[in-house]
């Protein structure tokens, strides 16, 4: 059980969150016509030993979506900020 | 053994009426039912797991391998439960399990027979090597051993009890209620730290639980623990294990609020899963002794030599009358000492070659005769000990001298002490090896959040375990920012020699030949023997983790507490290496058993997860509607009329929608409010269609792909105004929709100026389909103009009923003159009572989900069945929606070559022959051929049509646009049942929408 400060709501336990996806992948613009770009955003992720990036989502809360900062190795939780305030 | 007229920790004047096998147990309040069995003189409680060996109370306290019973009966039957730590209750019925007839005449003890053939690994080399290819064969052998091989049986009935879970925080939690417990959560106490004291025993002492009564150290725990008592910010657990230690600082203890009574009391639970939140932790949690190994070390009479301690001072039993103890360390002096001052006649094998006078001369005088050099080679008797042969040694344990047989009613034993390193293990992985104390330990390292103090450290006084344990509170609390003082440390006392002080690592005694005498066990709940892991040595085994799997040492529901060290020991000796090279295995949670029960508290059946009704869902049960389960929601799946089933009564309904009118509940849709001067850009991105024309006043239909271009989810979304539109979702996706809509708007597209909330909550819905719809609504919406000029398909208008103001949509899904009302929930159920009975004139019926599917089967739409996350627009014949002038989600990666591959199966409409239709799932293979393996396509959905009079489905089918006409076998492999259909067009009927567009 890990809990994840949110930028909204506070200290609050995991069961309130949902996992989303790598947020260390940016989204291909929109007009992006190759497959290749896309491909690589939807399937292709590395699998870092120690501290990554996670997009989680508050879904029992604020339901803003949060990005994590967890150590893959140790399960230790990082910094926590709103999506929208990190640059892709 | 018998019950000793004074001492002890039980209160005679409260007898308790405990029953084992339906025998009266003499039990006293303060007993547990090993020790009122003890006092019983009631010596076989168990059999063994393979052999069935008669055992007998092993242990006091949560190792126990032995004595594992049945408690209970009804509907509270309870098995496995272990003697040691059960309390005893007035009221308390017990018996024995894995054992035919009793315990005490077992048919199963057979088995011990046949152990050359039962010994590690014999699952596989018997029926795995040989008989590798008889299937059957293995399938029936299995049965049978595990039958012959087991543990209790629980119950059927369902448990009448409550269990709750809660969170609590901390700034510290002590696990263990010792001395260095007490000691821990009296400085972090005193320091204005917020302290749980958590102990698994009903009562708060430890190790001074087994010590005489009356004693200095009882005075020293009264002490600190009424200082405790006063303390508001210390919290006291009593009958609460630790049972796992978590990441992010999350420890799960179980409080056993009520397994002490017979039943709990008014509005009790009966356990409560304490889910801790602890800024520090220490680990107080002691340490287990050992058994010794040598032959029949498993019969009754045999015991730990401080379980035999706690027996006579905390239970006042004298566990034996001529007692042997063995030991190679000092602890299991007293417990000789004052044995034998209770009245036994006592004998003590001291295994080390010499030991200080010092040591000797309490127990000498109390009349212990010591043997020097001395252990016990092997315990005789039949279903309990009667006497012990005991042998000179040499400093590996094997025998240097003529044995000799000494008449013994208990074998006390005591190979030295295990901390109870498991918590701290959950957390860090393995412990060290330490070698002085020889056992393991936990690594100290000053940024762990859990820090251990006392015995499961290894300390060796009680002076130096008080101290560290308050020293550790006190760093805990200054740690958690709670600087104030934390005082002096409660008076040191002494007591006589301390555990496992000089403990020579002697684990197993032999013949001179090298083996036991006779059967001795390593792990007594497994079965497994000594000679089972030299077998495994032998075969090559050389892991420890594979030694355990092999022989399964460690790996029964005391997951190894006494067999662990014995085992690697032995492996270690084998392969000629230290213990810490060979290493150990590691803990998992739990600590001890904990029932599934307190972690499931609330959480089942309907308590599982929430249902979700309609706000017109009590109309529905009130009218006779069978419902059924669609997610989370309840649905009406059809109303039954007078003597009519489920096919008669969809049928029926299916063909009165078509004939007259019907009104059908699809609240449960998603319903998300898309609003923002970016809307129309947002739903131009989600939907393959286009939005940016779409106006105010009307809707459209759309369909969404997921990231990697297979279709996610469809439905209609309406312009409400300039920047706000209302989007509707399948019953299934709207949860899926919102979040990744949320996701985007979050993330990739923060650009957009949009905002997205569900409101499904907020609107129920009733689609009024059928030729009289028009009619019906004209009359009960007065003034509002559903006219086919003024409403035509793909519009909505607003309308009032009794001053609710609802909304009404023109579309259909039945493939009939459809509406779609939708209304504020809290008047839904109003609405709805006012359309069916103003409906009555045009013949109204309400309809259910079962015939709702079969009017959108013989339209072709696509629901659920075929929007199941595998196939693409083009697959479903839905490509015409893309437009082509914009990017959207998934506009890309639908165009990859294998999704645009030819040969992969198409949405087609089948007409199945014969009278009984395809079940669902069925695989579709050609005219001719065999018919195996995935065959070209499957029936995605079935119904039979009153419309057209047949039977018809949807399917997925190989190059299905090509294939019109053709006959198809339709193979259920499951029913064991092949019809025939023909390919059709799967727009079965009115293909050119003129109902719907009357």
């Amino acid at each position: 059980m890990i809990r994840i400060k949110c930028p909204i709501c506070g200290l609050r336990n995991e069961t309130e969150f949902t996992y989303g996806a790598d947020a260390t992948v940016k989204r291909p613009e929109m007009g992006e016509q190759e497959q290749q770009p896309w491909v690589d955003y939807v399937f292709n992720r590395d699998n870092p030993r120690g501290w990554h990036k996670e997009y989680w989502h508050h879904v029992q809360g604020c339901r803003q979506w949060v990005v994590l900062e967890r150590n893959t190795l140790t399960h230790e939780i990082g910094e926590c900020k709103l999506a929208r305030e990190v640059e892709q | 053994m018998k019950r000793l007229d004074t001492g002890g920790r039980i209160d005679r004047s409260k007898p308790l009426s405990v029953t084992f096998d339906g025998t009266a147990l003499p039990a006293y309040h303060g007993d547990t039912l090993a020790s009122a069995m003890l006092a019983g003189d009631t010596m076989v409680v168990g059999r063994s797991f393979k052999y069935h060996r008669p055992r007998g109370v092993y242990s006091a306290g949560v190792e126990e391998p032995g004595a594992m019973v049945h408690l209970r009966d009804g509907n509270r039957h309870e098995p496995n439960a272990r003697a040691t730590v059960v309390e005893a209750f007035d009221g308390l019925v017990s018996s024995g399990q894995n054992a035919w007839p009793n315990v005490r005449f077992d048919v199963g003890a057979v088995n011990g027979l046949f152990s050359p053939f039962l010994s590690a690994g014999f699952y596989y080399k018997t029926f795995i090597g040989p008989f590798k290819n008889t299937t059957k064969f293995w399938m029936m052998c299995e049965a049978f051993i595990r039958k012959a091989a087991g543990m209790g049986r629980g119950t059927y009935l369902e448990d009448p009890d409550h269990y709750e879970k809660r969170n609590a925080f901390c700034d510290v939690l002590v696990i263990g209620g010792g001395v260095a417990g007490l000691s821990a959560a009296l400085a972090a106490g005193r320091s204005g730290a917020k302290v749980i004291l958590a102990e698994q025993d009903f009562e708060l002492g430890g190790a001074v639980l087994s010590e005489p009564i009356g004693g200095e150290d009882e005075a020293w725990v009264e002490a600190v623990l009424t200082e405790l008592q006063s303390m508001e910010n210390v919290r006291i657990l009593t009958r609460t294990t630790a049972f796992g230690a978590y990441d992010g600082d999350v420890y799960g203890l179980v409080e056993r609020v009520s397994d002490h009574l017979k039943a709990p009391e008014n509005h009790q639970v009966r356990q409560r899963y304490w889910m801790v939140h602890a800024e520090r932790s220490i680990l107080a949690t002691g340490a287990i002794e050992r058994p010794l190994v040598f032959g029949g070390n498993d019969k009754p009479g045999v015991m730990l030599a401080n379980a035999a301690r706690t027996y006579l001072n905390r239970f006042a039993i004298l566990p034996g009358e001529s007692v042997v103890v063995c030991t190679n360390n000092d602890s299991a002096y007293e417990t000789a000492a004052e044995l034998a001052r209770a009245g036994a006649t006592v004998t003590l094998a001291e295994m080390r070659a010499s030991v200080p006078s010092s040591l000797t001369h309490e127990a000498t005088e109390a009349g212990v005769s010591i043997l020097i050099g001395h252990a016990v080679l092997e315990a005789r008797g039949k279903s309990r000990v009667a006497s012990a042969v005991v042998v000179p040694i040499d400093a590996s344990g094997q025998a240097s001298g003529a044995p000799k047989t000494i008449p013994a009613d208990l074998i006390a034993t005591s190979g030295g002490w295990s901390p109870a390193v498991h918590l701290w293990s959950h957390l860090f992985g393995k412990p060290i090896y330490n070698e002085d104390a020889a056992c393991f330990i936990p690594r100290s390292e000053e940024n762990h959040k859990m820090q251990a103090a006392g015995t499961a450290m290894a300390t060796t006084s009680l002076s130096e375990t008080i101290e560290q344990g308050f020293d550790q509170g006190v760093k805990a609390a200054q740690a958690t920012g709670h600087a104030k003082e934390c005082g002096a440390r409660p008076d040191h006392f002494m007591t006589g020699a301390y555990w496992q002080r000089g403990i020579e690592p002697i684990w197993a005694v032999v013949r001179t030949n090298g083996k036991c005498q006779g059967k001795a066990f390593v792990d007594f709940q497994h079965d497994v023997k000594i000679s089972d892991i030299d077998q495994a040595h032998l075969e090559g085994y050389v892991s420890v983790e594979h030694l355990k799997r092999y022989t399964t040492t460690g790996m029964a529901t005391d997951q190894g507490k006494l067999s662990n060290v014995n085992a690697l020991a032995r492996m270690s000796e084998l392969r000629g290496m230290k213990i810490p090279e060979v290493g150990t295995t590691t803990f998992r949670p739990p600590f001890t058993p904990i029932s599934m029960a307190s972690l499931v508290g609330h959480e089942h059946g309907k308590h599982f997860r929430p249902t979700r009704l309609s706000p017109i869902h009590h109309w529905h049960v009130e009218n006779g509607a069978k419902m059924t389960e669609a997610g989370a929601w309840m649905r009406p799946w059809y109303y039954a009329e007078a003597g009519e089933g489920l096919d008669e009564a969809y049928i029926r309904e299916a063909a009165h929608v078509r004939e007259h009118v019907g009104m059908v509940d699809v609240s449960t849709l998603g319903k998300i409010a898309i609003q923002g001067p970016d809307a129309a850009e947002f739903l131009n991105r989600m939907y393959v269609n286009g939005w940016k024309t779409l106006q105010v006043g009307r809707l459209r239909y759309g369909v969404m792909l997921r990231e990697d271009g297979f279709v996610m989810d469809d439905g209609a979304t309406a312009r409400l105004g300039e920047h706000d539109y209302f989007m509707s979702t399948t019953t299934a996706n709207a949860a899926k929709v919102l979040a990744f809509s949320e996701h985007l708007l979050q993330t990739a597209w923060k650009d957009l100026k949009v905002h997205v909330t569900t409101v499904t909550d907020q609107w129920a819905a009733i689609a009024v389909a059928g030729p009289k719809a028009r009619d019906l609504l004209s009359n009960v919406f007065k003034g509002a103009d559903l006219s086919r000029e003024a409403l035509p398909n793909n519009h909505f208008t607003y309308a009032k009923l009794d001053g609710v103001a609802v909304r009404i949509h023109r579309m259909s899904y039945s493939g009939e003159l459809a509406y779609e009302v939708y209304i504020p929930s809290g008047y839904a159920r109003a609405v709805w009572e006012t359309l069916h009975e103003q409906g009555q004139k045009y013949r109204i019926k309400p309809y259910g989900t079962e015939s709702m599917s079969t009017l959108r089967i013989e339209k072709g739409h696509v629901a659920g069945p075929e929007l199941e996350g595998r196939t693409t627009m083009k697959d479903l014949g839905l490509e015409a929606f893309a437009s082509s002038k914009k990017p959207f989600v998934g506009s890309v990666l639908r165009k990859r070559p294998v999704l645009e591959d030819p040969e992969r199966p198409t949405l087609v409409g089948l007409e199945i022959d014969g009278a009984t239709g395809a079940k669902s799932g069925s695989i579709l293979f050609p005219k001719t051929g065999e018919t195996k393996g995935h065959g070209d396509g499957w029936v995605s959905s079935t119904t039979y049509s009153p419309a057209l009079g047949k039977n018809i489905a949807l399917a997925l089918l190989k190059n299905g646009s090509s294939r019109k006409g053709e006959t198809v076998r339709v193979v259920n492999f499951i029913g064991n049942e092949t019809l025939t259909a023909k390919v059709v067009s799967h727009h079965f009927f009115d293909p050119k929408g003129e109902r719907q567009n009357a």
